[in-house]
């Protein structure tokens, strides 16, 4: 295929105005033994072949049409039909980073709203205009702490997603800073411990999350208090679709919270891309990573949005940037946007609260299934861990009859080998989730399907 | 134009609020308020068709490839075929969970897989990773795989050289690995300067990193030198594929000597940029450093493919999962759908666009370096700036014609830059209309400066004041208390 407009009288014209008679003159710079190497690539198709071919490796991804008892991470939320219109408006997603404001207010202005939406979710002074993921946002937030406090040490809760404690280790690795975890899945941090462990040896950050990787929830302010007396910064990883209800990181004393904002109108797409958010104290505004948009005048008094605090970013400060962060991911965070503004203030309120029902509603009635028992007791969000007879076994079976009954424990903890991690969000039907609870009332009564 | 919030009216609503499914049990039960937030988040409240009126009068005001052209000097701005947002769109893409068994995720596997020889097989090397969610996180795991194979030999290098010309992610991901940054400059041919880089590399050198065709569109022609002094010091090369599109097809990093290479698909490989993102930055890498991808990669086995998740020597994993994977299946797209040929045939154009364009405006502006180009050019503003109106001006001029300006102010080699890719889908109408109105405004600065200095004119808005955005910083909206 060619997307090229060129004829060959053209070439032929503008080959003439630059004063040369053939293309290949054109890539004499290149030495001759690297020029034209042969290449091992399959002829092109055209666009309804390519169509074909994508629609036979689609249907090939078979748990994408399995009903959907699986978090860990990344969440079956329901996007509303405006948000793929509206985000894929060609003026938003054929452009770049705005670096010529006069021309690209819409973009600008729609991460300004999102900015203050951010800002409003967590409870903190500024937002940035987004990161990669919310494990990179754990990073950055990592490396700010690290530059005020030199201690060259971080702890991470056993709450935060063992996928992200893997990717801060990578990082860490690199940088050569010392990662310790504290606490189990649950998140549970009990502030006398964490007390002793700063005492016994300093840390920059606190990493803790909201809710943990079992879906508990937890108050973290006592560990905000904890924190704060060891000049450690308090990190909170939060669901932006919890913060719509929980005691927000701000009211709890955190100095940064970020996280994933997958659940904000982006489809699983098996994981990626997604959109890591990040907002923080007022104090903490300028060591931020990341674009920030400011409103501003024009020439006229006009009100209008540009990226602003550039001198923290890689284009001036070159290596002595807050970080390298360049392409960031804008279309995502225009989706979340637009998606918070759908749901507007009570909307998301409610969208939280259906989330936390039905998720009690499952673990309800899962406890209920003879052999069934929990592994923690809450309050969970819309995900939450119970330990069953044979965990492979009746995950396998869920599998059978269409489910994709959550994840098996064992990836994450020996000790939980027997519990899967199972969650309800509201796209989840009663019907459903009773379907799933059969699937287990058989598993239990003895082994049929 | 009014943001969302000061649209807002309390009690209205849109459907997107969903039912709930079961009986409700009381919220304390469930959540205890002291452990609930104090007062809602103050979001919009809007129905459904204000909404979406709000975003597309924003939409509107925004400029994107499939509005006009838009020459942005290394960033690549072609066009973004639609059958790829078609295909990504497929259901079987866009609901596979990332957790979901590999059995059960065979299609986008494959797809990946693909993407991964045909990367290998374009830049010559031994294999990538796809989990790069960027450019600059590329170049990030690029620099994190070279102190990881240094390590490996048992050196302690702790200097990465960049040329003065380079892009800013360049240091900068090298620094958050550790490394003293130095620069090598670059010669009056606009190449790097392989006398100054004899004289800066030693063994405490790391590597190099380079773009090539470099960041002023020249082909680096001493490459296989460059090449040779690094390897003879121990050192590795990096390759920022930024520039990929000049080359594409034509010449192999992997040939030239890079051990290192990091690809941007946003750019090279047609996935929108999306406003800022996302795009995706696969590494690829020489057989010796294959141990040290990040995680996780796709391998395959007669026809079936799994997500391989550990790797003693791997970098380890730099996302919560695999990658930007929406971006790299648009990226599989338009790799299925270009041959060798049609590959060939996007760098002959890109780099023919380039030299026409240039050729069309040589006796207008400056032309800091005397030679061909590849697929993008440098012009000087000095001339106009003696004449009355700075780089920035003519800049903000070319809004009112309808264009996007080039890339403005870098690289910092040349005064008053303007860094112009005029890309190889761009039609010779575009280039010629592009062309007539920079020579107009050449000729306005000679006439009436101050016209071209309040420049735009015909904007929605008027030049914005970028200074008082930094001093007086109003960085979310507040509701009137």
């Amino acid at each position: 295929m060619s997307y090229q407009s060129h004829v060959p009288e053209e070439r032929a014209e503008m080959l003439a105005a630059i004063g040369v008679g053939h293309l290949d003159e054109l890539f004499a710079d290149i030495p001759e033994t690297l020029r034209n190497p042969p290449l091992d690539l399959p002829e092109g198709l055209s666009e309804p072949e390519l169509y074909r071919r994508a629609a036979e490796l689609a249907a090939g991804n078979r748990a994408a049409s399995l009903t959907c008892f699986l978090g860990a991470g990344a969440y079956d939320h329901y996007v509303p039909a405006a948000v793929d219109e509206l985000a894929g408006r060609a003026e938003f997603y054929t452009g770049y980073t705005p670096y010529q404001p006069e021309m690209t207010q819409g973009i600008l202005q729609a991460i300004y709203e999102y900015q203050t939406m951010v800002c409003e979710l967590t409870g903190l002074a500024v937002s940035n205009a987004s990161l990669y993921d919310g494990a990179t946002a754990v990073w950055e937030a990592l490396l700010m702490a690290e530059r005020q406090s030199h201690a060259g040490r971080f702890l991470l809760s056993g709450g935060v997603h063992p996928r992200v404690r893997a990717a801060v280790r990578s990082y860490a690795a690199a940088a050569e800073y010392q990662v310790d975890t504290l606490g189990g899945l649950d998140g549970r941090l009990d502030p006398a411990a964490l007390d002793a462990v700063l005492t016994a040896e300093p840390a920059g950050a606190v990493v803790v999350q909201l809710p943990s990787a079992l879906g508990v929830i937890s108050d973290y302010t006592e560990v905000a208090e904890v924190c704060h007396r060891h000049r450690a910064l308090l990190v909170v990883v939060a669901n932006p679709l919890l913060l719509a209800i929980v005691k927000t990181p701000g009211e709890m004393g955190a100095d940064i919270c970020v996280g994933e904002g997958q659940p904000l109108g982006i489809p699983l797409q098996f994981g990626g891309p997604y959109l890591g958010f990040m907002a923080v104290t007022e104090a903490l505004m300028r060591k931020m990573p990341g674009r920030i948009v400011g409103a501003t005048v024009d020439a006229e008094g006009r009100r209008g949005f540009v990226l602003t605090l550039q001198a923290r970013e890689q284009h001036i400060r070159r290596e002595k940037a807050t970080s390298n962060v360049c392409t960031n991911q804008a279309l995502m965070a225009l989706r979340a946007t637009i998606t918070l503004t759908l749901l507007g203030r009570q909307g998301m309120r409610r969208l939280a609260e259906v989330n936390l029902q039905h998720a009690a509603y499952l673990r309800d009635r899962l406890l209920a299934v003879d052999g069934v028992t929990p592994v923690d007791d809450g309050p969970h969000f819309h995900e939450f861990a119970v330990r069953v007879p044979d965990a492979p076994a009746w995950h396998a079976a869920a599998l059978s009859a269409g489910f994709l009954a959550g994840l098996p424990l064992s990836e994450w903890d020996e000790s939980l080998s027997d519990a899967l991690l199972l969650c309800a969000t509201e796209k989840r039907t009663r019907r459903e989730m009773d379907e799933l609870v059969g699937v287990f009332e058989r598993l239990a009564a003895g082994g049929g399907r | 134009m009014k943001l969302s919030f000061e649209q807002s009216r309390p009690g209205r609503r849109s459907n997107a609020v969903p039912r709930c499914e079961v009986p409700e049990r009381p919220l304390d039960e469930l959540l205890p308020v002291d452990l609930r937030r104090a007062e809602p988040a103050r979001l919009p409240e809007l129905a459904e068709p204000e909404v979406v009126r709000h975003f597309v009068a924003l939409s509107r005001r925004n400029f994107g490839v499939d509005v006009g052209f838009y020459p942005l000097g290394s960033c690549t701005m072609k066009y973004n075929p639609k059958i790829n947002e078609r295909c990504a769109s497929l259901p079987g893409f866009l609901n596979l969970h990332p957790l979901a068994p590999d059995a059960l995720a065979q299609g986008t596997l494959a797809a990946l897989h693909e993407v991964e020889r045909a990367l290998a097989q374009l830049c010559g090397m031994a294999a990538f990773s796809l989990v790069p969610a960027a450019g600059a996180h590329g170049e990030l795991a690029g620099m994190m795989i070279v102190r990881a194979w240094h390590r490996r030999q048992g050196a302690a290098r702790t200097k990465v050289i960049v040329p003065d010309g380079s892009h800013g992610t360049n240091p900068s991901s090298a620094a958050l690995c550790g490394f003293e940054v130095v620069e090598v400059r670059s010669n009056r041919r606009g190449g790097v300067d392989v006398d100054d880089l004899r004289r800066v590399v030693d063994d405490h050198t790391a590597a190099l990193m380079l773009t090539n065709p470099n960041t002023l569109g020249l082909f680096e022609d001493r490459i296989l030198d460059v090449a040779e002094v690094l390897h003879a010091a121990g050192a590795l090369l990096y390759y920022d594929g930024a520039n990929l599109n000049g080359i594409l097809g034509r010449a192999r990093p992997g040939d030239m000597g890079f051990d290192v290479v990091h690809v941007n698909v946003h750019k090279t490989f047609s996935t929108p940029h999306g406003g800022g993102g996302p795009g995706a930055g696969p590494v690829g890498v020489a057989e010796r450093l294959v141990p040290f991808l990040p995680l996780p990669r796709v391998e395959r086995e007669d026809e079936r493919y799994r997500l391989v998740t550990t790797g003693a020597e791997s970098i380890g994993p730099m996302l919560t999962f695999h990658g930007n994977v929406g971006v790299l299946l648009r990226a599989w797209c338009y790799l299925r759908a270009h041959g060798p040929d049609d590959l060939r045939a996007v760098s002959g154009d890109a780099v023919l666009n380039a030299n026409y364009l240039r050729a069309l405006l040589k006796d207008v502006f400056d032309v800091p370096y005397d030679r061909r180009v590849m697929h993008e050019f440098a012009l000087s503003g000095r001339k106009q700036k003696e004449q009355g109106s700075s780089t920035l001006d003519i800049a903000k001029r070319l809004i009112d014609f309808g264009f996007h300006p080039p890339t403005i102010y870098w690289p910092l080699l040349v005064e008053e830059c303007m860094l112009i890719e005029p890309v190889e889908t761009e039609a010779k109408e575009t280039l010629d209309a592009f062309a007539a109105a920079m020579v107009q405004i050449a000729q306005e600065v000679r006439d009436n400066p101050e016209f071209v200095h309040a420049a735009p004119h015909h904007a929605v808005v008027r030049r914005l004041d970028e200074v008082r955005a930094a001093r007086q910083l109003d960085l979310r909206w507040r509701p009137p208390d």
